[in-house]
């Protein structure tokens, strides 16, 4: 396990609610620069939960301390964390129609930046990231993620991940529903974009997306909770035998690995 | 790769006050006392010399609109409030009429400049008409289409210069007794545009009329006529504002339009009146054999707009639509819609309409599909989008079909949607700000009204959305 740069994430003692349910039920987390990190647990067990929540969804209470860089974010809305380099890559990408792939890249970039970039600048960079990720040059002026494939939406995070540089990137589950070819290209993608400097932290079922990022680090999740940590072959382990030993090994019901009225 | 950096909708119209709503010195040749009667009837009938069957018609309306009551759907609180004794119901500005821009009164000249209407004279329209309160001031057409046979004047130009024209076609595409607004801009009309396209010529650059209004209290009734001969085209774009006061003005139109065998015509409108402006227009269109009328009508402006632009496929293969954006922003109610009739066979038509309402402003579609017997083969589309920003928006959906054949293609879809928190979280996430992030999905709400339009007029559609936006809270 590499441990090269500073923490460019944490968070401490993290609590997630909706309403009185808790969903997260405190979670510790540092990754490093440099770091790639494997997120897996059932179906339910409250990661996506968690990645909103570390973003800063308006529909959560949480608890707990957040830092970027080793500063602390907890209390910024979501555009100010997105700005100092988080980003989320949506395990659901949601369509905004009539706004265009290339206008919306532009924002983002230009927020990211903090001014606005240069239309010659902002062409190249856009072209550039879509060679990277074999996205046809039509797709900058669909509409942004209305009526794409859920492959393509996919590729269309990375890419955005690809442009904006973050400092920490959360993907949620960014490699279900790629075929095998489009895998290898996001994997490729994760890798180039997640250099030095970044912190990846990857929400995934599968050992797949793994073999090609080589995490530095595997946390399984289960009830809300990161319940053991350990290097890339806990990955392979959990593939083979599925979560419930580990439940069991930590005293949880196998049934309760996951929250109670999980979806699938 | 086409980036665009049109920046979206911050606040629409927070700026009217400023850029619109300022207004000029009354000085008049002649100021009408309030409230309409049969001797200011008489009166304006006498002054623009006109021939007596006009002005028996003008005095028959007054009659009709006296008689018929107010309508008792829409909004009929706000109707209500309409005092049509408080109403000045002709305004006739200094200085005669003119093609040249320095012959326009100076004050009135000032004001279209500050209106940019010169400015787009010059870089992309064909011909304009400026219209202030009752009369047209201004008037030009390119020399080359006026060759062409091309008509283009104000209409009391059209009727005295071509007055079996007018006399063939006025009130025949809404005769008077239609609803009471009609009826009332029948008995008091004054100014509009008359368009005669001959057949075959196609005006490939729009043609502008500009109504403003400045006196408080005014009311303006101008009517259209627009007619494009057998396989003609001619897109016509209005604009209109009124300076802010804090008592009602009135403003009520009747528009006409005939297209006749194989013609086009479209019609773009972008009302943005002050709010204290009752819109109350009744427009419709006849589209002959293979004939194409578009509407497209943008409401962003007053206090009440009552309007549905209308078409009636009166040939074979006739093709309408209407593509309508209305903003509603507070205190103001858009009813808008559109109505089609499909009058003979293989005639077909589409209507997208899509509505903001932001704050306590409220929306509504209003809409009918007509289907005659024998007017078979018929395909029709309905597509109606409501936004709502905040949460004492409204908006309604009052959509009527009546279809009386069977072998008629009908799709319909309406949606109501919330500038939703997972757009506006996704958004964020990328790093845009709320306003930002809703000012673009406002925008990409309205981006296929929008590209309907020439470039200039979506680059200011896009700013005063922008500007309505400001601060909004979702
Ligand atoms: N806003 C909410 N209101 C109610 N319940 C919620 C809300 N958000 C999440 N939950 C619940 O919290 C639990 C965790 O959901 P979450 O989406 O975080 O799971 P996940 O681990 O990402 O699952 P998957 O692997 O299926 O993506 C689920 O039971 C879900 O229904
Ligand atoms: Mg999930």
């Amino acid at each position: 396990m590499s441990s090269n740069g500073d923490a460019v994430f944490s968070c401490h003692g993290l609590r997630v609610f909706v309403g009185d349910k808790e969903i997260v039920k405190g979670v510790d987390l540092e990754v490093r620069a440099g770091e790639k990190h494997a997120l897996m647990g059932p179906n339910g067990s409250g990661k996506s939960t968690l990645a909103s929540a570390l973003m800063g969804h308006p529909g959560y209470r949480v608890e707990g301390e957040i830092l970027l860089g080793g500063e602390r974010v907890d209390h910024l809305p979501p555009h100010e964390r997105a700005r100092r380099g988080m980003f989320l890559g949506f395990q659901y990408p949601v369509a905004v129609p009539g706004v265009s792939v290339a206008n919306f890249l532009r924002a983002a970039v230009s927020a990211r930046r903090g001014a606005d970039v240069p239309v010659r600048e902002f062409r190249q960079q856009m072209q550039a990231a879509f060679a990277e990720l074999q996205v046809p040059k039509d797709f900058v002026s669909r509409y942004l993620n209305d009526g794409f494939s859920g492959g393509e939406k996919k590729r269309l995070e990375i890419l955005q991940m690809l442009m904006l540089t973050p400092v920490f990137a959360l993907l949620d589950e960014t490699d279900s529903g790629l075929d095998i070819d489009a895998l290898k290209v996001v994997a490729e993608g994760v890798n180039k974009a997640a250099g030095p400097a970044t912190g990846v932290l990857m929400v995934t079922h599968y050992q797949r997306i793994l073999n090609y990022m080589k995490p530095d680090r595997v946390h399984v999740f289960m009830d809300g909770r990161i319940v053991r940590a350990g290097g890339p072959e806990l990955a392979h382990e959990l593939e083979a035998r599925g979560y419930d030993w580990i439940a069991r090994e930590v005293g949880l019901e196998p049934a309760a690995a996951a929250a109670e009225g999980s979806r699938s | 790769m086409n980036v665009d950096t049109r920046q979206g909708l911050a606040g629409i119209n927070q700026d009217y006050a400023e850029r619109y709503g300022f207004h000029d010195p009354e000085d008049y040749f002649l100021k009408a006392p309030k409230g309409i009667s049969h001797e200011l009837v008489e009166m304006i009938s006498r002054k623009k010399n006109e021939p007596q069957w006009m002005s028996d018609i003008r005095h028959q309306a007054l009659d009709i609109f006296r008689a018929k009551p107010m309508p008792t759907w829409g909004d009929s609180a706000m109707l209500g409030e309409i005092d049509f004794e408080n109403i000045h119901y002709y305004i006739k500005p200094k200085g005669e009429q003119t093609s040249d821009w320095n012959e326009v009164p100076e004050q009135i000249k000032k004001t279209f400049d500050r209106l940019g209407i010169p400015e787009a004279e010059r870089k992309f329209l064909a011909g304009v008409t400026a219209q202030y309160e009752s009369e047209v001031v201004y008037h030009s057409i390119r020399a080359d289409l006026e060759k062409l046979g091309v008509l283009f004047m104000d209409m009391d130009s059209g009727l005295r210069e071509h007055p079996e024209i007018v006399r063939k076609y006025f009130g025949s595409v809404i005769p008077t007794r239609d609803n009471k607004f009609s009826a009332l801009n029948t008995a008091a009309w004054s100014g509009g545009s008359f368009i005669y396209v001959p057949k075959g010529v196609k005006v490939d650059v729009p043609l502008q009329a500009y109504f403003r209004i400045n006196a408080e209290n005014m009311g303006q009734f101008e009517r259209t006529l627009i007619i494009a001969d057998e396989g003609s085209s001619v897109h016509y774009i209005e604009g209109c504002t009124a300076p802010t006061y804090s008592s009602d003005s009135l403003h009520s139109a009747v528009v006409e339009l005939i297209a006749m065998k194989g013609a086009r015509i479209r019609y773009t409108t972008i009302q943005n009146w002050s709010t204290n402006v009752f819109n109350l227009v009744t427009k419709r269109a006849h589209a002959h054999q293979d004939a194409v009328v578009e509407w497209v009508d943008g409401n962003l402006g007053s206090k009440l707009t009552m309007k549905y632009p209308a078409i009636v496929l009166k040939g074979e293969r006739a093709h309408g639509e209407v593509l309508s954006i209305a903003f509603a922003g507070h205190g103001q109610h858009q009813d808008a819609g559109a109505k089609m009739i499909h009058a003979a066979p293989n005639t077909t038509s589409r209507i997208v309409s899509k509505s903001i309402s932001k704050d306590d402003g409220r929306s509504s579609y209003r809409g009918m599909v007509k289907v005659a017997k024998g007017a078979h083969g018929c395909r029709t589309s309905v597509e109606c989008d409501a936004l709502l920003i905040g949460e004492r928006a409204r908006s309604d959906t009052y959509p009527t079909m009546d279809i009386a054949e069977s072998d008629v293609s009908v799709e319909h879809e309406a949606r109501v949607s919330k500038v939703g928190e997972e757009q506006l979280f996704y958004l964020q996430c990328r790093g845009l700000d709320p306003d930002k992030a809703r000012l673009m999905i406002v925008n990409g709400f309205i981006e296929p009204f929008v590209k309907e339009l020439p470039m200039e007029y979506a680059v200011e559609l896009n700013r005063l959305i922008e500007l309505e936006m400001e601060g909004s809270v979702g």
